[in-house]
This record gives C-alpha cells, sequence and structure tokens, in this order.
C-alpha cells in the first residue's frame, strides 16, 4: 500500500490485540484487515455494501466493513470471524453451520456468522423470521438460505433445548 | 459400466456412502481459514486494473496512455493493439463460419463491442494505483449505433458487430426430429403462442473473478492461481492465441467462492494478466469488482421463441412441437454458440413429444457475452416447454396436472430415447409431482384459491415446474455445431495415493465451488480402502502439477458424482489391488485371504498377521531393497484413473446421439399470492423432489437442491439483466440487481426418490445444476393466478410492473396465444 495522499496513524483493537499502524486516508477498514493485517477470513462481494460478505462487529455493533474508513474505526474495536474459533475450538454457531450443511462455497460464511453472532447477543431466542430479518444484509447465493436459517435458529438456546427431538423445523 | 458386482463397492453401500455427514471443507470456511484467489499473492506481484469501454458500440479512435504511464507507482500498461502484436491467431472459435469469423483477442482491437469491453489492462504498485491510472487512460471513441434487439440483430439491415463476418448471425441450424408437419396436420387442435421471452440473469457467485499471473521469464511458465473453474479448456482456448504450450501453463485453484458456470468466462482476462506479467517482468494480481463482474464476467443466455405451434390431441396428448428460437450470444463468443446444440439435451423436456422442430439461430448483440449459467441452455429450453404443457391446459381446459401426468415419460418407458437419440436413464416423474402437489398443500390451496373468489384483491396460484438436468457432457454433441471440431466423449481424472507415512491422498480434476467434493470424494475411497472419511486427503482445488486432469477436466455440467467419484473410484480400486498384492507378499497369504480395513491389511481370522498402511508404504517408498522386481513393477501405491463415460460421436447430419450421460429430475410446486392492486407476488409454499440417483451425501444433493431452488425464485421474481436502447446496463452493481436476500427465498420443503442411473458406475447422476424448475414454478402459479382467459405468461421474470399488467391487460388486446381445432374434433371454449 503505497501512501501518497494523506496517511493517518491509527490504533484499533482487533480480535482482542492492538494494533498500531499507518494507513492511507482513502483505505477501507475490510482492506485494512484483509491487506495490512493479513485477516482474509472477512470478504469482499460487492462494492456497493449490499451483500455483507465483510461484515465484521465495530464497537458492539454489525458493520459492513467495506463501508467504513480504516481511518474511522480508529480507538475502535473491531472482531472478525477469526475470533469466533479463538481459541481452536469452533463456537456452537459455526458447529451449527457444519451439521445444518449452513455453506457451500463459504464465501458469504464469514460475514454471515458474524451477522448471526451479533443476532444471538441480542436475541438469543430467534425465531425463523427473525433470523431471516437478521441476515437480509448478507447475500449467499448457494444456499436458498434454508439451512443458514435452520443453523443459527439451532444454535439459539430453544434451538440447543430441542437438538434432541431433531431439526429445528422452520416455523 | 456398472462395477456393482465388485466386492468393494458392496462394502461402500454399507458404510460410508449414501450417509449425510458433514462436510469436510467446513472446518476451514467458518473459521475464516479458507483459501480464495484474493486471499493470495506473490512477492513483488503487481496490482491490474483494466480499462473498459462505457459505449456499447464504438470504434476506437486512439488510446493516450502517457498521463498513466507519467503517475508514479505504475509499472505497465498494455493496449488491445499491442496485445494483439504479440498473439498468433484469436482465441479457439468452436463455430465454423460465420461465427468464426467473430474472433477475439484478449483486449479489444479497433471497436468495442459491449459496454465494459476491455481496451487496456494497466499494472500498478496497489490496487488504488493501478485504479487512479486507468482513470487517466484517454480513449477517444466514435460511437456506432447499438444492436440490442436479438431478433433484430438477425436482420441483415443491421448494423454489423463484425463487419469481416457479413452477418450478426453466429450459427443457425433446424433441429428436425420426427414429423411435425404431418402432427400439426393430424392433432385435433393446434395452440399457438407468438412470443416467449427467457430472460437475461446472472447467477452471480458471490466472489468475483480473480487471478494471480505470473510469467515465468526464466522457464516460459505460465502459472495461473486463479478461480477459473474449467482450467484445462482455458489452456485450450487461449494456449495457441498467446503461444503457451499445455505444459508451459500451471492452473491452480484453491476454495471457489461460487460459480455456477460464469467462471468459465474471464479466460481472455487470464490471457491479458499473461501478457501483462510477461511484459512487466512481475507477477499480476487481479481481483475483479462486482460492478466489473455484472458488466463484463458473462450472463446467462437469453431466448426468444416465436411462432410457437403445439399439436394436441383431445384427449391432451401433445404430439410436438414447432418453434423459431433466437438466442442471444452477447458481445463476444465465450462458449456460444455451444448453447445452440446443449439445450437439444432435453428437445421434449419430460415428455414423450414425438415431433419437433426447432429452427435455431444465435446471434451477438452489444450486451455483455454469455457464457454458461446454471442449467445451461437447457432450462430456457424446459422453461419453453413447460410453458407449452400449461398454455395447452389452459386453453383447452385441462387440468395441467393431469396433461402433465398424460405427457410425461412413465416410470416403465426408462431408459427412454428421445426423439434425437438421446438415452433417458431412469426416473418416476408422475410420483414426484404427486409428492411435491403434497408437499406443498395443493389441494388445501386450490379450496383457498376458490374460497377467495373476486373481488379480495388477492389471488392465489398453483404452479408446476417439470425439468431435467442432464449430466456428464458427451463433448461430440459439439460437432453439430462444426463437424470438423476434434471434440468427442467426456472424462475425468484423479489419483488416490498411499503417501510415505501411509495417509492415503486424492487429487482430482475437478473445481469444487461448494459442492463438498473434498467431503464426498473421501466418503467413496474411504469405503473402498477401508478406512474412515477422516483418514482421506483430498487435496483442494485444482493444480495442473498433480497430473491428475484431462481436456475437459473441471467442474460444471452437473458430473462430479458420476464422473468425478468415477475416477476417484476407479483410482481407489486400482489403489486397493496394489495393497493386495503388497500385502500378499508381505503377509505370506493368497489373495482371497487378504483383508483391507481400518488402515491395515490383514489376513483374514488371523489377528497376529497384519500390516498397517505405514508399513506398506515404507516397503515401497524407503525400504525397498531386495523387493521382487515384479512386485515393484507393478506396485507404486499412487494410483491414477481415467473415468470414461460410453459414449459414441453424435451425428452431425440428422443432428441425433446420445448427448449426456445422466438426467436427474426436478418437479417443483409453488404455491403464490398476487396482490391485485400491485401486482406483488408472495410465495406461501414451494416444495422440491429432485430424484439425482443414488445420492453419495443426502445432505450434500439437498443444499444444491436449496441452492438451484434460491436463485431460480431469484431469477423468476427479482433477478433480471435488462439494456436500453443504447446498450447500457441497467443492473451494472447489487443495489440495481437485487440478488435474493433471505427475506426472498422463502421455507424450502424438500422431497426426494432416488432411481438410481443404469449407465453410471455408482447409480448416481449428476444434479447441481437444476433444470431451471423454479423459473417455470413461479411462472406457472403466476399464470394460474391469472386466471383462465387471461393473457399468457410470457416471460420468464415477472416483477410486479409484469405481473400488474398481466392482471390489467385490456381485455381487446392479444392474450398472446389462439387455438385452432380441426373439423371434427371436440370443441374447446374459449373466451
Amino acid at each position: 500500500m503505497t501512501e501518497r495522499g494523506t496517511s493517518h496513524a491509527i490504533s484499533v483493537t482487533v480480535n482482542g490485540e492492538r494494533v498500531s499502524r499507518v494507513v492511507s486516508a482513502r483505505q477501507l477498514l475490510v482492506h485494512f484487515l484483509r491487506d495490512t493485517l493479513g485477516l482474509t477470513g472477512t470478504h469482499i462481494g460487492c462494492d456497493t455494501g449490499n451483500c455483507g460478505a465483510c461484515t465484521v462487529v465495530v464497537d458492539g455493533k454489525l458493520v459492513k466493513s467495506c463501508m467504513l474508513l480504516a481511518p474511522q474505526a480508529d480507538g475502535g474495536t473491531v472482531e472478525t470471524v477469526e475470533s469466533l474459533a479463538a481459541d481452536g475450538q469452533l463456537s456452537d454457531l459455526q458447529r451449527a453451520f457444519n451439521e445444518h450443511h449452513a455453506l457451500q462455497c463459504g464465501y458469504c460464511t464469514p460475514g454471515m456468522l458474524m451477522s448471526a453472532t451479533y443476532l444471538l447477543r441480542q436475541n438469543p431466542d430467534p425465531s425463523a423470521d427473525d433470523v431471516r430479518r437478521a441476515i437480509r444484509g448478507n447475500v449467499c447465493r448457494c444456499t436458498g438460505y434454508v439451512n443458514i436459517v435452520e443453523a443459527i435458529r439451532s444454535a439459539g438456546s430453544a434451538g440447543k433445548a430441542t437438538l434432541a427431538t431433531g431439526s429445528a423445523e422452520e416455523v | 459400466m456398472t462395477i456393482t458386482s465388485s466386492p468393494a463397492t458392496d462394502r461402500a453401500t454399507r458404510a460410508w456412502s449414501g450417509r449425510s455427514i458433514p462436510r469436510k471443507e467446513d472446518a476451514r470456511l467458518v473459521k475464516g481459514q479458507g483459501s480464495f484467489v484474493d486471499d493470495g499473492g506473490l512477492q513483488g506481484q503487481g496490482y491490474a486494473w483494466f480499462v473498459r469501454s462505457p459505449h456499447a458500440h464504438a470504434r476506437i479512435l486512439s488510446i493516450d496512455c502517457a498521463p498513466a504511464l507519467a503517475m508514479e507507482g505504475v509499472y505497465a500498461l498494455l493496449t488491445g493493439e499491442e496485445a494483439r502484436r504479440q498473439c498468433e491467431t484469436p482465441f479457439f472459435a468452436i463455430a465454423p463460419p460465420p461465427g468464426s469469423l467473430m474472433g477475439e483477442w484478449p483486449l479489444a482491437v479497433g471497436k468495442v463491442r459491449y459496454q465494459g469491453d476491455a481496451v487496456a489492462v494497466v499494472l500498478a504498485d496497489s490496487r488504488e494505483t493501478a485504479r487512479d491510472a486507468a482513470e487517466r487512460v484517454v480513449v477517444e471513441y466514435e460511437p456506432l449505433p447499438a444492436v440490442v434487439d436479438t431478433v433484430a440483430a438477425a436482420d441483415p439491415a443491421t448494423p454489423l458487430l463484425y463487419e469481416e463476418a457479413g452477418t450478426n448471425v453466429v450459427w443457425q441450424g433446424v433441429f428436425d426430429y420426427g414429423d411435425v408437419d404431418w402432427a400439426l396436420e393430424n392433432a385435433d387442435h393446434v395452440v399457438k403462442i407468438e412470443r416467449l421471452h427467457f430472460h437475461r440473469f446472472t447467477s452471480a457467485p458471490l466472489e468475483c473473478n480473480g487471478a494471480v499471473v505470473d510469467y515465468d521469464l526464466g522457464t516460459g511458465v505460465v502459472n495461473v492461481m486463479s478461480n477459473y473453474q474449467m482450467p484445462m479448456f482455458a489452456a485450450m482456448v487461449i494456449g495457441p492465441t498467446i503461444g503457451v504450450p499445455i505444459n508451459k501453463f500451471n492452473f491452480v485453484s484453491k476454495d471457489i467462492g461460487g460459480a455456477f458456470g460464469i467462471k468459465i468466462g474471464f479466460f481472455a482476462q487470464i490471457a491479458a494478466l499473461a501478457l501483462l506479467s510477461k511484459k512487466a517482468g512481475r507477477a499480476v494480481k487481479w481481483t475483479e469488482y462486482r460492478t466489473e463482474h455484472m458488466l463484463t464476467a458473462g450472463h446467462g443466455n437469453e431466448r426468444t421463441f416465436l411462432d410457437i405451434e403445439v399439436p394436441v390431441m383431445s384427449d391432451g396428448t401433445i404430439l410436438g412441437v414447432k418453434v423459431r428460437a433466437f438466442d442471444d450470444a452477447g458481445g463476444y463468443l465465450h462458449y456460444e454458440p455451444l448453447g445452440a446444440v446443449i439445450w437439444s439435451q432435453v428437445v421434449p423436456g419430460c415428455y414423450k413429444l414425438k415431433h419437433v422442430r426447432v429452427d435455431y439461430t444465435e446471434v451477438v448483440t452489444n450486451k455483455c457475452p454469455t457464457v454458461p449459467n446454471r442449467g445451461y441452455s437447457r432450462m430456457q429450453h424446459l422453461w419453453m416447454i413447460e410453458r407449452i404443457i400449461d398454455v395447452v391446459a389452459k386453453e383447452l381446459r385441462l387440468d395441467p396436472v393431469e396433461v402433465r401426468k398424460t405427457n410425461y415419460v412413465q416410470p416403465e418407458d426408462y431408459p427412454y430415447r428421445t426423439p434425437n437419440d438421446c438415452v433417458y436413464d431412469s426416473g418416476d416423474l408422475p410420483r414426484s409431482l404427486d409428492i411435491a402437489l403434497e408437499l406443498a398443500h395443493a389441494e388445501k390451496w386450490r379450496a383457498r384459491q376458490r374460497e377467495l373468489g373476486t373481488g379480495s384483491g388477492r389471488r392465489i396460484g398453483i404452479g408446476i415446474g417439470s425439468t431435467l438436468d442432464s449430466g456428464t457432457n458427451n463433448f461430440g454433441q459439439s460437432r453439430i455445431i462444426n463437424p470438423a471440431l476434434p471434440f468427442s466423449g467426456n472424462g475425468e481424472a484423479a489419483i488416490v495415493k498411499l503417501d510415505l507415512f501411509g495417509e492415503v491422498n486424492v487429487n482430482i480434476g475437478t473445481t469444487p465451488q461448494g459442492q463438498g467434493h473434498e467431503t464426498t470424494a473421501a466418503q467413496v475411497t474411504a469405503d473402498i480402502l477401508g478406512v474412515s472419511p477422516d483418514m482421506v486427503t483430498v487435496s483442494t482445488g485444482f493444480n495442473q502439477a498433480n497430473n491428475s486432469y484431462v481436456g475437459f477436466s473441471g467442474t460444471y455440467a452437473s458430473q462430479f458424482a458420476v464422473s468425478g467419484l468415477g475416477a476417484v473410484m476407479g483410482a481407489a480400486e486400482k489403489l486397493r489391488r496394489q495393497i493386495v498384492k503388497l500385502a500378499m507378499y508381505a503377509l505370506q497369504a493368497p489373495e482371497e485371504d487378504i483383508e483391507v480395513s481400518d488402515g491395515f491389511a490383514r489376513v483374514r481370522g488371523d489377528e497376529s498377521r497384519a500390516i498397517p498402511f505405514i508399513g506398506l508404504a515404507n516397503m515401497v517408498y524407503a525400504n525397498n531393497a531386495g523387493l521382487p522386481a515384479e512386485l515393484l513393477s507393478e506396485v507404486d501405491l499412487n494410483a491414477r484413473h481415467v473415468y470414461v463415460p460410453p459414449f459414441q460421436v453424435p451425428d452431425p447430419v440428422t443432428k441425433t446421439g446420445n448427448l449426456t450421460l445422466t438426467y436427474a429430475s426436478q418437479v417443483h410446486v409453488c404455491v403464490v399470492e398476487v396482490d391485485e392492486d400491485t401486482g406483488e407476488v408472495s410465495l406461501l409454499e414451494y416444495a422440491a423432489v429432485d430424484d439425482c440417483g443414488k445420492r453419495i451425501n443426502p445432505m450434500i444433493v439437498e443444499g444444491q437442491v436449496h441452492g438451484a431452488t434460491g436463485l431460480g425464485i431469484a431469477a423468476a421474481l427479482y433477478e433480471s439483466l435488462d439494456y436500453d436502447e443504447s446498450g447500457q446496463l441497467q443492473q451494472p452493481s447489487f443495489y440495481e440487481y437485487h440478488a435474493a436476500t433471505a427475506l426472498d427465498i422463502p421455507h424450502l420443503d424438500c422431497g426426494s426418490i432416488e432411481s438410481p442411473s443404469p449407465f453410471t458406475p455408482n447409480g448416481a447422476k449428476g444434479m447441481g445444476e437444476g433444470g431451471g424448475a423454479p423459473l417455470h414454478a413461479v411462472c406457472s402459479a403466476i399464470q394460474d393466478a391469472v386466471g383462465a382467459g387471461g393473457p399468457v405468461v410470457a416471460d420468464s421474470h415477472n416483477h410486479w410492473a409484469r405481473v400488474y399488467e398481466l392482471l390489467h391487460r385490456d381485455p381487446a388486446a392479444s392474450r398472446g396465444v389462439e387455438v385452432s381445432s380441426r373439423k371434427g374434433s371436440p370443441s374447446v371454449a374459449t373466451n
């Protein structure tokens, strides 16, 4: 990344680790994560903020990281998909995606997982409609969303409780 | 072909194959540890950015590169003319003349032929510098009239895209089977439909195209790390153009973020990047952005059907169809005109139509080139056939369910020979339809539809789509387009190896994009080698250096379960035979006493006589002194197998032959509610019943059904690519192109039946593409809501405005259909 325009020195806490870098004023947060920090789990699927592949959590809020400049995250806290299995163990949600076949090509998955993680923080027991509304900003081209909805519901508290009785049928 | 009698496969059926085991791929993908093309790069690489035309059709008068080259950080720039001077010939043409005269070079030369056509490519030290520099390339254009209407493009009075070809018609041919004139004369009724139109859309993989290309000046090897889905096709097409032999390419792919056929389209970019890398003396990285993708990566085929005539008997038996089809290839021939024959894999659709004449014309227009798009070329035709079934039922006051059941190929008819000598392998369409109707609660909704009546402002519609997903192509069908082509048959390669410490490794020539090849290949290998799938490593993606490829390797055309797994199974069987041979020597036991299980070769019934895979591997790789020469000549623990389906070369004169090995079926039922005041369509219920023979992993199969259904519904209601009269794309980004969200796609109820294919090594059929059943199921439900006496739903895309028009069309205006009945045949009430 060459610096020909204004540059900014920024400090951001990413997945619990404080990092300081000098970045170009025009650098998008998603490029900061991917190119500068090498956190390539966060993906890019569009150039208009529609697809959600780049979804991360910034200061506790769900954010599309292509819609924020890196300097705007200065002083903030960013959580990416790489934080979900930080100790090497998959989260309940990640396991549910595997068990329910909620991913195919896996390209939307990191953003989808971040939206779902955020949803379950706000609403531990979402209905199918809640889930569909919560992921409406995350485009998946492979799954028709069916198994994604089931996986997220099953990772919710009610889903976990009924896990023994079978799949979380959408109602 | 069947090898179901082998003991290894019997074991397979009992063990891992057929089970919905969770995917091996997921562990890395849910952690964000997938390896997609933009995640990687090479030392010293530059970043490429294409300079693209804002005009749909224009002459290039001049290109001034100086302002861009003057920028700090710009490494190199390549224009179309300069690229052409380095090329030996245009890209390989599939078409005979005149299509073959519509040549394409790595970048546009002399003219641009669609909005987004690439005229130059810039290389710089960052993505941002390259983008800025591309904007400073000054191109002077002389705009020309844009050709956007498919049918008008064929008119000799229309301006030409390629003056050197003298026509916009790429290819024209008549497919004539049975005697449709006789059928039209002798039918009780002839239903005539003016026009049907299958719209342009794209499956739009979420990951755009991308490549890191390094032209190694020392060795002459062109390393292509990309997400291209049919690598050896790209090598064959661009190699002769840029002067690179096949063995000097090294195509590699890892994780691919969806492809759906679209990622067959960007070989021209790879060629341009190779020349740019050669010029700059460094690796180049190109990551397509979404708007660039929508404008240039490739769209699905748009097809217009005119003058459709359908001979029908009074009992609802449909004798055939006569139609003129106009297909729109866009500005360059990126895989076309193969689509002009691919559709004929499914000439009669799901039905026993005997008399079919299709007069097929393919044209170039000033639009984005078309490329294979999930359901490639068959779904357009199948949608037209399904429209015919519904319109016949509607006009003759017959039940569309009964018309389908009357005309379907029946379970006892298989293997069923179609009028053009394709062989439908197996299936049970009537039962599939019954299951789908039940899953969608069709009876309940039919009652609800009657209850609603008029005046409620809302209407219920129930629709059916029944289609086929023909899988494992016979490339010999290309000779129906161009008899001079040296192609026929198909194949896939795999290597199954016992590695140094006894690990089981599988390499395949496929380029999975979410289909779970690592899992299903591990399942079939595990069964044959007597291990668990956890003990089988399937290399991610494609690597030319593995030597596990043939000419048509890749992932496309619904074939992995047959050709990919056929190759893996063949290689695993070979490896197993080697293991047994080695164990016979090591354990001093006869062949019939050796069993291979749990990572050991054992003497059956004698616990003390066993050798682990690591021991066998050690004998061959690192401890082979004294082993009999004969044994070493037969056993290298590195088994390669090429699966070749049993095909003959089709007859290009009669346009007949077996064009595809398997036919998976999809019968979908959809229930919609239509708002009369707004034309808005809501999906109330959706059921999909698919039959793809034996399922190696039913969960993965169902996932593919979900995906194909989701994209089909999206295309039917939300996703369309339209050009204005000047050739400007109206949906160049995800703002305008409404990629369907979780709020747009309803819950899907899936059913399945398994009619094993008698022609494949494992009874499976390819099924990933689906046949486009949702496109018709939705259309059909809207038609049902429009009601008897209403206009024909004539377009495959029905957004609210179009539905509103259908509901409120002036009764005096054309309905798009008329029926003529033979004297003496039972009369039909018409409105």
